[in-house]
């Protein structure tokens, strides 16, 4: 195996621009997509434990349909077919006005297929953990809204904050699909270097280390929040 | 929109049915591979040595860590260095692709082994059986009840990574139908058809294990 190894490609400019750049864009598709599947999946999740059973079938079949197929498919389908589908002027809109057309498409299908995710651990947590202290609410002369709202969701969401960590963690590395189509994050910009100077094992290395480094900051924050008011903390008070 | 053109589908079939053959194939091999690796790696993380224990924990770890578009690069670019020759994408995705996965199906199998009370072994262990007689005649048996599902779940997980060979261009399902939809100018009758054909498999799929699941309760 004969490689010349040149580490300094990762702090030689343009390259060390273009890899911490890669980093800025990978923490930014990670931190709004998930902003994005947080959303889905609570408003979804809700619908899915709610009573109509027409919430629940809608919800169901959000979920079904947005787990199963796969997010590249979804990456593509936002981006090169839905501005077809709609009407020519909103298709106009998003192919011509709309501002970073490539990283708004991939915040929103990178959220829409983790936000169906999340939206399963939010009918498991009303399901296992706010749902059995209803009738304790009601009984407290709580309305059943009220008894929803201020008791079972809560609870139920506190609960699942450590599920929630993996979820977290697997939307930081869907933020890698956004390449495809085009978006410079911190895996095409390793690909980038490499292309340019042969130095893969830098440039990948770079990036693993990278990758390693923001999934532990992303656990470490996860757990933090589950200590403060996550499920850890409900132990420890009931504890 | 433009007017919905099926023929391109009937026109294309032979080029799709070759692309769903590649990812078939994908899928096969990074399941079994994944699964012969996985398992070697779950004994060597349940080990009591922590020389053995502590650099498959490692492994997982990292493995589980990355997007696998990044281990897909990674091997790319390693395999012709690590050879001395150039290798196909297949080969160097196929590689890459067995040991990504193994690191999910090591902690299925653990998780499952876990499963299986100690006292199962303890007992195989006070009958005279050999370790690995324990682990093949009582533990395994027990614990492919509660594995099950859960592989059945990372199956279709691997089948929707294997879309992700579009990064190497591979000629999968999802690239074959990309080729098309370039050629022709057909995106929306391409990948429509692509998201309702892995939609169909992967959910029927998942209901199997879901009625597995419920049929067989752990």
């Amino acid at each position: 195996m004969n490689y010349r190894w040149d580490w300094s490609v990762l702090i030689r400019e343009p390259f060390a621009d273009w890899l911490w750049s890669g980093v800025l864009l990978t923490l930014a598709i990670s931190l709004l997509s998930w902003a994005v599947a947080l959303t889905i999946g609570i408003v979804v999740g809700i619908a899915r434990s709610a009573p109509s059973r027409t919430a629940r079938l809608v919800a169901g079949i959000y979920i079904d349909v947005f787990r199963s197929v796969p997010p590249l498919v979804q990456l593509f389908l936002w981006y090169f077919v839905f501005p077809e589908m709609v009407p020519d002027s909103v298709g106009l809109w998003l192919k011509r006005d709309l501002p970073y057309p490539e990283i708004v498409t991939a915040v929103l299908a990178i959220g829409l297929f983790a936000g169906a995710r999340v939206a399963e651990q939010v009918r498991a947590g009303i399901e296992a953990v706010g749902a059995p202290l209803l009738p304790a609410a009601l009984a407290t002369g709580l309305r059943p809204l009220q008894a929803f709202r201020l008791i079972a969701l809560p609870l139920g969401l506190r609960a699942i904050v450590g599920p929630l960590t993996s979820e977290f963690l697997i939307t930081i590395k869907l933020s890698s699909l956004s390449l495809t189509i085009g978006v410079l994050e911190l895996t095409a910009q390793s690909r980038h270097v490499e292309n340019y100077t042969f130095q893969g094992f830098e440039a990948f290395t770079f990036a693993t280390i990278g990758y390693l480094v923001i999934g532990l900051c992303a656990t470490g924050l996860m757990r933090l929040i589950d200590n403060r008011l996550g499920g850890a903390a409900l132990r420890k008070a009931t504890a | 929109m433009s007017d919905f053109d099926w023929g391109v589908i009937a026109r294309s079939y032979s080029f799709l049915a070759e692309g769903m053959l590649l990812s078939a194939l994908l899928v096969l091999v990074a399941t079994v591979g994944g699964l012969i690796v996985g398992f070697g790696l779950a004994l060597m993380r349940l080990s009591t040595h922590r020389l053995i224990s502590v650099p498959a924990a490692g492994y997982v770890t990292v493995m589980r860590s990355l997007p696998l578009v990044l281990v897909l690069f990674w091997f790319y670019f390693l395999m012709p260095l690590a050879i001395g020759r150039p290798v196909g994408s297949l080969t160097s995705a196929l590689i890459a692709f067995v040991l990504f996965e193994a690191a999910f199906y090591c902690e299925i199998i653990r998780a499952g082994i876990g499963s299986v009370r100690k006292g199962q072994s303890d007992a195989g262990l006070a009958t005279g059986l050999r370790r690995w007689q324990v682990l093949r005649l009582i533990v395994m048996p027990q614990a492919m009840r509660a594995m099950g599902p859960l592989i059945l779940n990372q199956i279709v997980i691997v089948f929707q990574d294997t879309s992700l060979v579009y990064v190497v261009s591979l000629h999968d399902f999802l690239t074959a139908a990309s080729v098309i939809a370039s050629r022709d100018g057909r995106a929306t009758e391409m990948y429509s058809l692509v998201a309702v054909v892995y939609l169909m498999i992967c959910l029927s799929i998942t209901k199997a294990a879901e009625f597995y699941r419920r049929r067989r309760p752990s």
